[in-house]
Parts: structure tokens; C-alpha cells; sequence
């Protein structure tokens, strides 16, 4: 950190000479709380933040001009790289809007697997943010408890499709893999323990004084200005705007099981970290009801001019082999056009804008990436606060850098 | 045509371009003088109330006479349903008008936006580049930015000192 002081002039009628200073304060972008490579400069009025600049960038890796000279499959590891801590949400919310340019139909199966592990990657995220939170704020426990349960989502992930972080398990027209009987088990095994183990992580905060000392009434913002702002998922819905796409355009098989969408009412830091915390129950609820109703059948689609044949045909069938070759050296063909599609990840809408001009690669690909927009709501956020909040609110967004910088 | 687009038109005669219905979604084309006023009126009317900015972002046509195209995103939270607003912006007079005030949350994006093609918004708060370095050169999303750089990195040697080389400049001494 460096420090720029410009001493306040001293008020000529007050005995003793107040020292009062104006400090320009850099956080970042090496800093253990920043969650990556954020960089923030802080205008400090002794210990309140007066106003608070994001320097981005950091992580930039150009992804989105890299899309460009890609063909449709080449993007989806790409889109692992984004929200690293929930890649198979991102790899979903951009296969979601392929589907859409070519119109195509996911099996039932599919839509199911593709939900429930959606859900199982929510988990995993929120449990993520839940221990990094707390341990910002100095409760070191909870971080070991959620990263226990985490473990267990990751081992499934690996035994689903063979990794633990950047899984690039959808596909265009379903999923790489079918859930296996084993893994179901395993899934039903942990739903059973899951609940009590989050009553574990409440009974270490929700009454905790330093915890509500350091959340409640920091961070607020009102619904206006969060909608105004464009915030969109728990950041939110702890304003009391009841906004989820889940609801508000079903997809997959979200209107096909019962759930509620939490909604906080104070708008601050503790009422975000209540709406994530039910939001994992209500996860929970999803994904045992879509293993109770998961039905038979093919999760990827039939359809050889864009899903992969599976690999034991490559090698004794022709056709085979030839859609092979035609998709992995050229990639399947896209009707000019464009479209916008919304998918509801853990830490907000998750856009993929994508103008295709009819060949093999998109013309165009822009990533509304929830994190780079609840940064520009961080200045507002946080002024008036002191410079120790300025870790809560990062922390309360969720903000993972590889999503804000693509 | 979708009564979005024909309330549009009929507050703004002189700035609506076309409307299109693609994949159930709705796109408005505008002229880019009138885009303060229109997206006030989308936002503020009753029946619109485009409350929430969804993303702000560019789109090149090298070919086209006008060869940028800025497209604007908005949802209702209240009405639930989308729009999408486009303006075409000419190579010569490379701008257009900030719409900050209406949305707070553009601030960010239309940085990002010049930032990435070099399309100006007159009457931004904080006109700056936000992504790549303030010093950085070029517009990397533009369809001529080649995409394996411009080659910067083939004359870093000019640069770095070399360990063995002799006089004041070489780390050796």
C-alpha cells in the first residue's frame, strides 16, 4: 500500500492543532481480501472512505476477441476462465444462448441433469463466498466448515465429468456426460446432511456480535438505486426487488419443481448474506426434486450437425468420423442473427449477447458479466464507510475478477 | 409491429428507424441524436418503465458506411419484458451521447464500451479507459485490431537491460 498525506490547514482558534488529513490510499491489486486483482484507490477522510475508485483490467484477457476467432465449441472452455469458482453456470448461460440462435431442443434428461448440476455449482459457490466472507471479517471457523462441503460438491464435479474447477461440462444440445447412478447416490447422501450443516454455519454468525457489528447497515443501498444501477441476483434481491430469471423466464426445468426466491428487506450487508443462505436451501429443494422426477432417456440431443458423436463411434463408424472431422475443424454453421440470453448465475444475471453473421465462429460475443457491473455500483456504496468496510463490500458482491475483466 | 416499438415511434417519429422481431426478442433501431430523449421516454413512461440496464455494448461493421453500431440492453422489472435499442455510429464523428444520467449503471459499461472500440459518450462522468491501460494505443475490438497484437513484445529488447551488457544501463554493474 502507498500513501500520499496532504496535511489539512491547521484552524487558527482551537488550542491545540487538530490534525485532521486527507489520505489517498491504494488497495490492491495484491491484496489477500481483494479476491483477485482488484485494485481500489481510497479518498480517506481519517478513517472514512470520501470516495472509493476500482481500477479493472487486471485480469483481462480479452476474451471476448478471442470468441471471435473461435468456433462455437472452442468458447466454451473460454467461458470456464470466467467466474472460476462457478464454471458450469457460465459454460450453461453460453450454451443457452447458441441454443436459442439455432433453435434447438434439449432432451427432457438433459434439461434435468443440466439443473440439477446448475444448482450443485450454486452450492458450491455461495459455500465459497460464505467462507471467504466470514474470513475477511476475521471468523476463521466458518471458512473450514463451508470448504468441507465444498470438497464433497467438488468430488462429485470430478466423478460427473472428470474435473474439479474448469469443467466444461455442458455441450450445445445437453451435456458432455450422463449423471451416473453412483453419483446420484452420493448427491441424495448429501442433501440428507446438507441442511444441518447450514443451521453448523448459522449458529456461528447469525448471532455472532462481531458478525452483525460488521454487516448490519453496512453497504446499504435502496431498491431505486440497486435497479437503477443494474445489480442484479443477491446483491438485489437483499434490496426487496424480486428479480430472479429462474422465475421471471423459465428455463430448463426451473418451472417444473416448487421453490421460493428469498428476498431481504434492509438492503445492506447481512441481509445479502441471509437471501444467500437461503438461496443454498432452496437449491438443496431444486435438486432433490429434480432427482425425484429425472426422467429417462438421452441427455445430449440427436442432432450430428452440432453435438459430437461419442467417441467410441469416431473410430469404427464413418459417419461418425466425418461429423467428427466437419465440427471439430470447421465447427457447425450459425443463422445470421443475434441474441441476448440472461441466465441466472450465483452472483447475478449472467448475459451472452451473440451476433453471428452465418459462419462457423461468432461475429460478435459481449459477456454481461454480473461482477463488472456491481463494481460500478462500489463507489456509491461505499462512501461514508470506514476503510475496514471496504473488505465487507467486496466481499458482499461476490466479486470474482475473472468474470469482472473477462 | 410490437406496441413497444409503435409507442416509439409514434413519440418519435423523426428518430425511429426500424423494428424487428427476431427469436421473440425486440430490437429497435434508432437515429443516435435522439437517444437521450428516447431512452427517458423508456424509462420513465408508465407502460415501458425500463427500469433496469441490462448491458451496453458495440458492434463493428467495417463494410457499412456507418460502421459502429452501439446496442443497448434494458429490462422492466415491473412489466418483465426486454427491449433492445441500436444506433449506428459514423467513423468520422465517432460518438454519442452519455445516458448516465437516466442509468446510473451505465457509467461502467459505456467505459468498457470506448474502451473497446473507441466510441466516444459525450457528457460522461468519468470519460476514461477502464479495461486496458490509460496509455494503452488502439481499440481492441475493432474488426482491424489483429488479435495476435500489434508487435509490441518483438521489441521489448530495445527495453530491458541486458545482464551482460557493458556500461551504466546493464544490471551486471
Amino acid at each position: 500500500m502507498s500513501i500520499e498525506t496532504k496535511e489539512k490547514e491547521k484552524t487558527e482558534d482551537s488550542p491545540l492543532p487538530k490534525r485532521s488529513e486527507d489520505l489517498l490510499l491504494n488497495m490492491g491489486p495484491q491484496h489477500p481480501s481483494t479476491h483477485g486483482v482488484l485494485r481500489v484507490v481510497l479518498d480517506l477522510e481519517g478513517e472514512k472512505i470520501v470516495k472509493a475508485t476500482p481500477h479493472l483490467g487486471y485480469l483481462h484477457r480479452g476474451v471476448e476477441k478471442l470468441a471471435e476467432v473461435s468456433t462455437y465449441n472452442q468458447v466454451i472452455p473460454l467461458t470456464d476462465r470466467l467466474d472460476y469458482v462457478c464454471s458450469m453456470t457460465n459454460n450453461f448461460s453460453y450454451v443457452r444462448a447458441v441454443e436459442k440462435l439455432l433453435q434447438i431442443e434439449i432432451p427432457e434428461r438433459g434439461e434435468y441433469v443440466r439443473t440439477i448440476v446448475a444448482e450443485m455449482q450454486r452450492l458450491a459457490g455461495h459455500l465459497f463466498w460464505l467462507g471467504t466472507q466470514a474470513l475477511d471479517i476475521g471468523a476463521m471457523t466458518v471458512f473450514f466448515f463451508t470448504f468441507r462441503e465444498r470438497e464433497v460438491l467438488l468430488n462429485m464435479f470430478e466423478k460427473i465429468c472428470g474435473a474439479r474447477l474448469t469443467m466444461s461440462y455442458y455441450r450445445v444440445g445437453g451435456v458432455d456426460q450422463d449423471l451416473t447412478p453412483e453419483v446420484i447416490v452420493q448427491l441424495r447422501d448429501f442433501l440428507k446432511e446438507f441442511p444441518p450443516k447450514i443451521e453448523e454455519y448459522n449458529t456461528l454468525l447469525e448471532t455472532n456480535r462481531i458478525w452483525l457489528a460488521r454487516t448490519k447497515g453496512i453497504a446499504y443501498i435502496s431498491a431505486e438505486d440497486a435497479i437503477n444501477f443494474g445489480l442484479t441476483g443477491p446483491p438485489l434481491r437483499g434490496s426487496g426487488v424480486n428479480y430472479d430469471i429462474r422465475k421471471a423466464e423459465p428455463y430448463a426445468a426451473y418451472d417444473k419443481v416448487e421453490w421460493d426466491v428469498p428476498m431481504g428487506k434492509n438492503g445492506d450487508t447481512y441481509d445479502r448474506y441471509w437471501v444467500r443462505v437461503q438461496e443454498m436451501k432452496q437449491s438443496a429443494r431444486i435438486i432433490s426434486q429434480c432427482l425425484d422426477q429425472l426422467p429417462e432417456g438421452p441427455f445430449l440431443a440427436d442432432l450430428p450437425k452440432f453435438t459430437l458423436p461419442p467417441k467410441s463411434l469416431v473410430m469404427s463408424d464413418m459417419e461418425s468420423l466425418i461429423h467428427h472431422f466437419k465440427l471439430v475443424t470447421e465447427g457447425f454453421r450459425v443463422p445470421p442473427g443475434e441474441t441476448y440470453c440472461g441466465t441466472e448465475a450465483p452472483k447475478g444475471e449472467l448475459g451472452f449477447y451473440i451476433v453471428s453473421d452465418g459462419s462457423g465462429k461468432p461475429y460478435r460475443m459481449k459477456i454481461r458479466s454480473p461482477s463488472f457491473i456491481h463494481m460500478g455500483a462500489f463507489d456509491y456504496m461505499a462512501r461514508g464507510y470506514m476503510i475496514a468496510d471496504v473488505v465487507t463490500i467486496f466481499g458482499t458482491y461476490d466479486v470474482v475478477m475473472g468474470e469482472c475483466d473477462r | 409491429m410490437h406496441p413497444i416499438a409503435e409507442k416509439v415511434r409514434s413519440q418519435f417519429p423523426q428518430a425511429f428507424i426500424e423494428s424487428r422481431e427476431t427469436l421473440g426478442e425486440l430490437s429497435i433501431q434508432i437515429r443516435k441524436e435522439e437517444i437521450v430523449p428516447v431512452c427517458r421516454f423508456l424509462h420513465d413512461d408508465p407502460d415501458l418503465s425500463f427500469d433496469h440496464i441490462t448491458d451496453i455494448c458495440s458492434v463493428d461493421f467495417p463494410e457499412d458506411q456507418e460502421r459502429y453500431e452501439v446496442v443497448y440492453h434494458f429490462y422492466s422489472i415491473l412489466k418483465n419484458h426486454r427491449v433492445r435499442i441500436k444506433a449506428r455510429v459514423d467513423e468520422e464523428d465517432c460518438q454519442i451521447e452519455s445516458v448516465c444520467e437516466i442509468w446510473k449503471g451505465a457509467n461502467f459499461l459505456e467505459r468498457e464500451t470506448y474502451d473497446m472500440m473507441g466510441i466516444e459518450f459525450r457528457n460522461h462522468p468519468d470519460h476514461r479507459r477502464i479495461l486496458m491501460t490509460d496509455d494503452f494505443e488502439g481499440w481492441p475490438l475493432r474488426k482491424d485490431f489483429p488479435t495476435e497484437g500489434k508487435g509490441w513484445r518483438n521489441s521489448f529488447d530495445e527495453f530491458l537491460p541486458r545482464p551482460d551488457e557493458e556500461g551504466e544501463e546493464g544490471l551486471g554493474n
